[in-house]
């Protein structure tokens, strides 16, 4: 089987900043992949990058769609045909996401008619049908209001729905629950992974919490410093991690009522200051001479680690 | 102890940081120093009226040629740098001293003081300055003097608006109302906390307003109620060279730049100190 | 919502009454005795009394502006010597619509040029064309407007002669050739205008663009111009009606000085006439006219935001 998404050695570079460096990542058909990692480790800029949404930076390397060849090649105008109709993408803030001068339902209807080329009233019917779905009560009043009209949550279920509207290959959801309350955050990841499915749908999910994400999802992919530092199944992962940095993210909690873990000690170091070679060798319990001098290649097969040392 | 300071970016100079603010400052000041030396750099007298040579094109003896009483035209653009940049400056100094006082009074005084005081800056705000300086004119009547008491009581309103604003955010910091607890006298809580606060943006204010009272002091002249003839006022000129736009364009055209290039100038440089100085920007860059 | 309207047109109101006794105490503090002046040289003093109690000159001041006040909402705004007409028909029916179609033409040039140009200058940002636009954005600004009338006059009129240079046609008695004769005056009036729009729109525009919902819009698949105009540009307009209701001021005395570069008979030549006729009647009426206007178009504005931007429709 093919996979439906395959990221050769993706690069991205921000002025003198280098956010992802060489992330090679696949994803199969209907399979959900967890991206954890600390904030600024480059977890978004992979789902954004996917999305060719990243406006200013440079980006090399390759990412393969199933059917549509690389992303990265494509030109701007076949890229518009598929953003929304084959992958999708739901925002960490679902308030600032949506635009503050439309009804949600004129978002929605816009989105459904764009994406499946339905006329005005098959639109509106399909928009009801899909807010049902997302567990909207009483869509049809919901569809008037507007975005500041609606709770956190409901917002959320709104983007949820444009971005299932035409039944994507691919969902990216960028830290869906991440502004939202603790709560709610449950039903929200739920919602989305039921959905896509319900749909046979893939999702990378952006995550910041490494047990959620083995409970969710598939495969889980651990990302430091742009660079991709531990890959394999969800279950393998949590419970038989070997890099000293996924065993640090496990022995974090979340912080209830903000959004980032409570980081493993020390802080990622600066674009400026990088280490040569492993990137995690300045906060590493484990680290010895050679991390210093040479980057650990990433290796292993299914369950594959970048760490010269590992647990 | 003033709250604001000027921004301090790193020890690279204004100058080099900002060339386009460098040149127009460079320009402004050339402005100046012609107003200053006026009777020295001016090849001619500028109301010695020459009926052998009147409206003459630009040439070697007459530059920028001669106006129809064949008055030198570039000795009359040097003399009226003079003139336009001396009423800008007491213009403003009119209106930044009056929107001082009155800026003050609103922000202090409170209750329906504070709100009769502040739509009495809205009335005054209603009014765009030149329309404002037209009615004042007529009360005052026409000259030098009158269109500079004019032009700065027009700019009361927009400098008391922001004095007003200042002091309200002065008025809040803890400092203000600890002193007022002590039950220090007041004169000496506006003289020592408040009046360092707000003199500095309105410094600022000051250097933005110039070119603004400069345009509105030669916009009265151009309308012919303003200085009088044969005043070398740029307005004027170009207004007395509008008739013979069709084959003597250069008696407006020179005057006419003259202001242009000065206007331009002094808003880079407004733009220039705003952006480096105006702590409502800071940190926007 | 409704409650915060009332304060709005309220303080409006106030603002008015306050305009309108100062004109008023302009024509008070106006040099000359209107008595004498109307009398001529030589009068008795019976004349004198007579002519002040029939003009109610005796009366207490607070009576006289009352008086006035009444007079004016009624359109008895006295008789313009120079003109030898009634003020109300002379600034009211005849030199108010010659400004107000100035103005609007104007406006309207200023923000067909200057938003598309705003828009093209912020999606084209740190190109030359934005740097080129800056540059325009700069010196349109700080240009004095009567100085680019005379030249567009020059150029276009005289050396060209492509256009009308003086006079009025009214739009409303015959369109195109008031349109033909409107479009060197509102040119000059609007290139201030152009160029601030483009400055304003290029600055809101590029913070809108930098949104979440513009992200996601496009994540949905939506077009770039669609992102654009639908998207981005509806979410500046809130930014764009303040300025455009704050520098209605700078619109109107920008009238003042291209009517007369360009000989139109609007409320900036009537004013100019009546300082130098030292008609204190005609002066009143011209700043009547101009503030009530700016006043109620920012009253508009005010009143306008909960359209413009939906948040401010719930907020107590």
């Amino acid at each position: 089987m093919t996979a439906l998404l395959n990221i050769q050695s993706l690069t991205v570079d921000r002025g003198p900043a280098r956010i992802l460096d060489r992330v090679t990542l696949e994803v199969g058909q209907g399979e959900t992949v967890a991206l954890v990692g600390e904030s600024g480790a480059g977890k978004s800029t992979i789902a954004t990058a996917i999305m060719r949404l990243l406006g200013e930076a440079q980006t090399s390397g390759q990412i393969t769609l199933d059917g549509a060849g690389d992303l990265l090649a494509l030109r701007e105008r076949d890229m518009v045909g598929l953003r929304g109709r084959r992958l999708s993408m739901i925002f960490q803030d679902a308030g600032a996401a949506l635009n503050p001068s439309y009804t949600v339902g004129r978002q929605l209807i816009s989105a459904v008619r764009r994406n499946l080329g339905l006329d005005k009233t098959a639109a509106r019917a399909r928009a009801i049908e899909l807010m049902t779905q997302v567990g909207i009560n009483d869509p049809e009043a919901r569809l008037t209001a507007y975005p500041h009209q609606l709770s956190g949550g409901m917002q959320q279920r709104v983007m949820v729905a444009i971005a299932l509207a035409a039944d994507p290959d691919l969902l990216l959801a960028d830290e869906p629950t991440s502004a939202l309350d603790v709560t709610i955050q449950a039903q929200i990841v739920r919602l989305i992974l039921a959905q896509t499915k319900a749909r046979g749908a893939a999702c990378i999910f952006v995550l910041h919490d490494l047990a959620l994400a083995s409970q969710a999802c598939d495969r889980i992919v651990v990302l430091y410093a742009g660079q991709v530092v531990e890959s394999g199944p969800a279950r393998d992962v949590l419970e038989n991690a070997r890099h000293p940095y996924t065993r640090q993210l496990k022995s974090c909690v979340l912080e209830i009522g903000t959004r980032d873990l409570i980081a493993p000690e020390g802080t990622v170091p600066s674009h400026r200051d990088m280490p040569r070679g492993c990137r995690f060798a300045t906060r590493c319990p484990r680290v010895q001479d050679r991390c210093w001098a040479e980057a650990p290649p990433l290796e292993g097969g299914a369950h594959s680690f970048a760490c010269w040392n590992p647990e | 102890m003033t709250l604001v300071e000027p921004a301090r970016r790193g020890a690279r100079s204004i100058f080099l940081r900002r060339p386009f603010f460098t040149l127009a400052l460079l320009v402004a000041v050339g402005y100046v120093l012609a107003a200053i030396f006026a009777p020295l750099v001016a090849p001619y007298d500028p109301v010695a009226q020459d009926f052998n040579a009147m409206m003459q094109a630009p040439s070697g003896a007459h530059l920028m040629g001669t106006d129809s009483y064949g008055q030198d035209i570039l000795s009359r653009v040097i003399f009226g740098a003079r003139y336009a940049l001396i009423i800008g400056f007491f213009a403003v100094a009119i209106g930044a001293i009056g929107g001082l006082i009155v800026g003050l009074a609103a922000g202090l005084s409170g209750g329906w003081v504070e709100w009769a005081l502040m739509r009495l800056i809205d009335s005054i705000l209603a009014l765009p300055s030149l329309i404002l300086a037209v009615a004042f004119i007529a009360i005052l009547g026409q000259g030098v003097d009158k269109v500079v008491i004019a032009v700065g009581l027009s700019m009361i309103g927009p400098f008391a608006r922001t004095v007003r604003a200042d002091v309200l955010q002065v008025r809040v910091q803890l400092f203000v109302e600890a002193a007022g607890l002590m039950a220090i006298p007041r004169a000496v809580i506006i003289w020592r906390h408040i009046l360092p606060n707000v003199i500095y943006p309105l410094a600022v204010q000051v250097t933005i307003r110039i070119s603004e009272a400069i345009l509105v002091s030669s916009s009265l002249s151009f309308l012919g109620i303003g200085v009088t003839p044969p005043t070398p006022d740029w307005g004027l000129m170009i207004a007395e060279g509008r008739a013979f736009v069709s084959f003597a364009a250069w008696m407006s055209a020179m005057p006419g730049f003259a202001l242009a290039l000065l206007l331009i100038a002094l808003s880079i440089v407004g733009d220039g100190i705003r952006e480096e100085f105006d702590p409502k920007l800071k940190g926007k860059a | 919502m409704i409650r915060q309207a009332f304060g709005k047109v309220g303080q409006t109101l106030v603002v008015l009454f306050i305009v309108s006794f100062a004109s008023f105490g302009l024509l008070k503090l106006a040099p000359g005795d209107p008595i004498q002046i109307m009398l001529g040289s030589e009068y008795s003093p019976e004349a004198y009394a007579a002519l002040s109690a029939q003009l109610g000159l005796d009366q207490p001041f607070l009576t006289q502006y009352l008086d006035w006040a009444k007079n004016f909402v009624q359109g008895d705004w006295g008789t313009s010597y120079v003109a030898r007409t009634d003020i109300f028909t002379y600034g009211f029916l005849e030199a108010l619509p010659v400004t107000l179609t100035l103005a609007s033409f104007s406006l309207a040039f200023a923000i067909l040029i200057g938003v598309p140009l705003g828009v093209l200058s912020a999606v084209k940002k740190d190109t030359i064309f934005d740097a080129g636009a800056a540059v325009f954005a700069l010196t349109g600004t700080a240009f004095p407007s009567f100085l680019l009338g005379i030249l567009l006059i020059w150029f276009f009129g005289v050396k060209l002669g492509l256009f009308p240079v003086m006079g009025y046609v009214s739009p409303w008695q015959d369109f195109w050739g008031g349109i033909y004769h409107m479009i060197l005056p509102a040119l000059t009036l609007s290139t201030y205008f152009i160029a601030m729009i483009t400055r304003l729109t290029r600055a809101t525009l590029i913070e809108v663009l930098a949104q979440p919902y513009i992200a996601a819009a496009r994540a949905r698949g939506e077009p770039g111009w669609r992102v654009i105009w639908v998207h981005g540009v509806r979410n500046i307009a809130l930014p764009l009606v303040t300025i455009l209701g704050l520098q209605l001021g700078t619109l109107l005395q920008g009238t003042v000085l291209t009517e007369t570069v360009f000989n139109l008979p609007g409320i900036g030549q009537m004013l100019t006439s009546a300082v130098l006729g030292r008609e204190y009647g005609v002066v009143q009426a011209g700043v009547m006219m101009t503030a009530t206007l700016f006043i109620v178009v920012n009253l508009l504005v005010d009143l306008s935001y909960p359209f413009l931007d939906p948040r401010l429709r719930d907020r107590k």
